[in-house]
């Protein structure tokens, strides 16, 4: 496969390259790319897939103790997709020259980052209703711009993961409406769990456009195709109306819907709080993290295992 | 966790025949020790929905296909899940882009 | 204690038990999988337990015919009235005791639901046929790994060993009737246990020979589950199982 040279100043295959991207071509593994394409698609998928990874463990935080038989059956199938959508993401990266332990490593060594708002705690039931609505529809609303990014392997993990997430989002918003139309205790812990996922939710967007030096390169090679002010907007005018209809109150005193521009308007989120939980401060980084490498390490002997079998097994095939 | 090229899970591409009459499908990757781990793994993985009548896994130039006694334990038990289906949960039609 | 004795209703809670409790026991291997195609593998058995032990359930609470559904009769009994067999309760254990439990547990489970499948109770059999396709599966993914792990390292044979010896005593209880059950048998509804035991046996045979591993002695077994005497371990996954309705009685969520 042609390799980008870093010695040449500028390499005469970018602009049939950036061509392609123009006429919305995808850019399939075997094709010529900019090595910094290369390694931003790694990146981005590689986080991609360890935000699906770590997230399993927020919300498997509740498997063993959902309310319900039916409940448990569908958060167990829920993060049980998680991991295949993890998996998917890998395997997209993988075809980029990328491996599977290496990208662990770099999740477990902190020099790969996954979406901040794992590092926040499931406390209570409605958490995993919280996070089914607010999170998965955040996600959603990122993941659908990302059926058409540029990556043809990237794009089309995507489109299967879109299908399948169709029901997340779905499971969190009927635990809300569940517990909206229960109990005061369970309105309580419905408002209680909208408090503490609402700005965290926003922040899943990223920085501002103004702060977010990658976005125009990213645009220009579309993988991203549109911006994260733009996506944070259509989330909070998409989602409010959906809390008014479970009588919750969205806890941010300057929403109000804005009739010239025909979007709500919102306040500043705590970006202190944001770019401490990117840097591993979170309420929940290192706990996530040492949940990862313990079941990794403790996974260790039985993949020695199989591969020692699988050599032995092949051996004794080649010898017959 | 550096570990040498030879201790890592090889990778195995995944085909899936949606149903008869289609032709197998490329659906994505995975890592197994071998080829009936593979499409174990690919069963777990890639058919969750009832997506395949059919797997075939590859390794390298190697192309090993499941077996066709398979697909009633293959397939049928999720078959009775379909809370993994968004027309499974109700939704209020006031409540919109969801 | 339950009060109801309807020998359908007592049957099916014992199978669903059985269902229930290591369905959420292989859920707890969630995030924690060797690795991630593992993982998910792992999360496909406990779904299939889960979704047996709510059409079980569900059907013990219309036989009893108090109006009991499938999430009161799991989430409010407490431990002496539950009736799985403690193979199903015990903890997960590593990996390789997690295989070895589940070995066991799927080697009898073929035959079992095989045989279940002819019960003269419709449901029964219509649940046993779902079910013996899923056991069959199990089995596969169980053996394979019991094969790999006996025959991979020393340290992985070691473990699988140990796996082995620590759930042997725990086996024979599968292949206990005591007289309701066996009255049931009789009348055709429920399968006869002990005639399983030599199926069972020369499937554990088999796979132990290719793993190289070796059948631990026959010189301990503790049972109980059905009488509702179980291992002290029972009572800390119902704290966790039934955590809600205990904090939260007799909502809907």
């Amino acid at each position: 496969m042609p390799q980008d040279n870093p010695t040449a100043p500028m390499d005469d295959r970018e602009p049939v390259f950036q061509a392609r991207i123009d006429r919305d071509e995808k850019i399939e593994p075997k094709d010529w790319m900019p090595e910094k394409y290369r390694r931003t698609m790694i990146r981005q998928i590689s986080q991609h897939a360890h935000s699906e990874v770590i997230g399993m463990q927020p919300e498997g935080n509740w498997i063993t103790r959902a309310p319900s038989l039916r409940r448990k059956a569908v958060l167990l199938a829920k993060v049980q997709d998680e991991a295949g959508h993890g998996l998917y993401l890998y395997s997209a990266a993988e075809t980029l020259g990328a491996t599977r332990e290496d990208m662990i490593a770099d999740l477990q060594s902190g020099k790969a980052k996954y979406s901040s708002i794992f590092n926040y705690p499931t406390l209570t039931w409605a958490d995993i209703g919280a996070i089914g609505w607010l999170v998965d529809g955040a996600a959603i609303m990122n993941q659908v711009m990302l059926c058409r990014t540029s990556y043809g392997p990237y794009a089309r993990g995507m489109v299967r993961i879109c299908k399948e997430e169709s029901f997340h989002q779905r499971q969190g918003y009927e635990i809300m409406l569940t517990l909206s139309r229960g109990s005061d205790q369970q309105k309580a812990m419905a408002q209680d769990a909208l408090n503490r996922y609402w700005w965290p939710s926003l922040m899943m967007f990223g920085p501002r456009d103004d702060d977010s030096p990658n976005t125009q390169q990213s645009m220009k090679w579309r993988i991203k195709r549109q911006t994260n002010d733009e996506l944070r907007q259509r989330f909070v005018d998409q989602t409010v109306p959906q809390a008014e209809y479970l009588g919750l109150t969205v806890p941010d005193p300057d929403l109000h819907w804005n009739k010239e521009r025909e979007h709500y308007d919102f306040g500043e989120i705590d970006w202190d709080e944001f770019w401490q939980v990117v840097k591993g401060n979170g309420p929940c980084n290192r706990q996530r993290i040492a949940h990862h490498v313990a079941a990794h390490e403790e996974g260790e002997w039985v993949r020695e295992a199989a591969l020692a079998y699988q050599a032995r097994k092949a051996s004794a095939e080649e010898a017959a | 966790m550096s570990r040498n090229q030879s201790q890592k899970l090889p990778l195995f591409e995944i085909f899936v025949r949606s149903k008869r009459g289609l032709d197998h499908k490329h659906v994505g990757s995975l890592h197994a020790e071998d080829h009936e781990m593979a499409l174990q793994h690919a069963r777990d993985v890639y058919t969750r929905r009832s997506e395949g009548v059919s797997i075939w896994v590859v390794k390298s130039s190697d192309i090993v296909a499941s077996q066709e006694g398979d697909e009633d334990a293959f397939y049928d038990p999720m078959d009775d899940k379909p809370y993994r289906h968004a027309t499974f949960y109700e939704v209020p039609d006031e409540v919109k882009h969801m | 204690m339950a009060a109801s004795t309807h020998p359908i209703f007592e049957y099916a809670l014992a199978l669903g038990d059985d269902a229930l409790v290591l369905g959420q026991r292989i859920a707890e291997w969630c995030s924690n999988g060797p690795y991630l195609e593992e993982d998910i593998a792992l999360s496909n058995v406990a779904l299939d337990y889960i979704g047996r032990a709510r059409m079980l359930l569900s059907y013990a609470g219309e036989a009893e015919g108090q109006g009991r559904n499938e999430d009161q009769l799991a989430f409010t009994r407490d431990c002496r009235d539950f009736r799985n067999l403690l193979i199903y309760e015990l903890p997960r254990g590593d990996f390789g005791f997690t295989m070895a439990r589940q070995l066991a547990v799927d080697a009898f489970e073929v035959p079992f639901f095989e045989a279940l499948t002819r019960s003269s109770d419709r449901t029964l059999a219509g649940i046993a046929g779902k079910a013996l396709k899923e056991s069959r599966y199990h089995l596969r993914h169980s053996s394979g790994w019991v094969i790999r792990l006996g025959a991979g390292t020393d340290e992985s044979h070691r473990r699988m060993q140990d796996g082995l010896d620590q759930v042997w005593g725990y086996t024979p209880e599968l292949f206990q009737m005591d007289a309701a059950e066996a009255a049931l048998a009789e009348s055709g509804v429920a399968v006869d246990r002990a005639e399983l035991r030599q199926q069972w046996e020369s499937t554990l045979d088999e796979v132990l020979k290719q793993a190289t591993l070796g059948r631990p002695a026959d010189d301990w077994q503790i049972d109980g589950g059905r009488r509702g005497v179980h291992t002290e371990h029972l009572g800390h996954l119902l704290s966790e199982l039934q955590f809600m309705q205990r904090a939260y009685p007799g909502l809907e969520w």
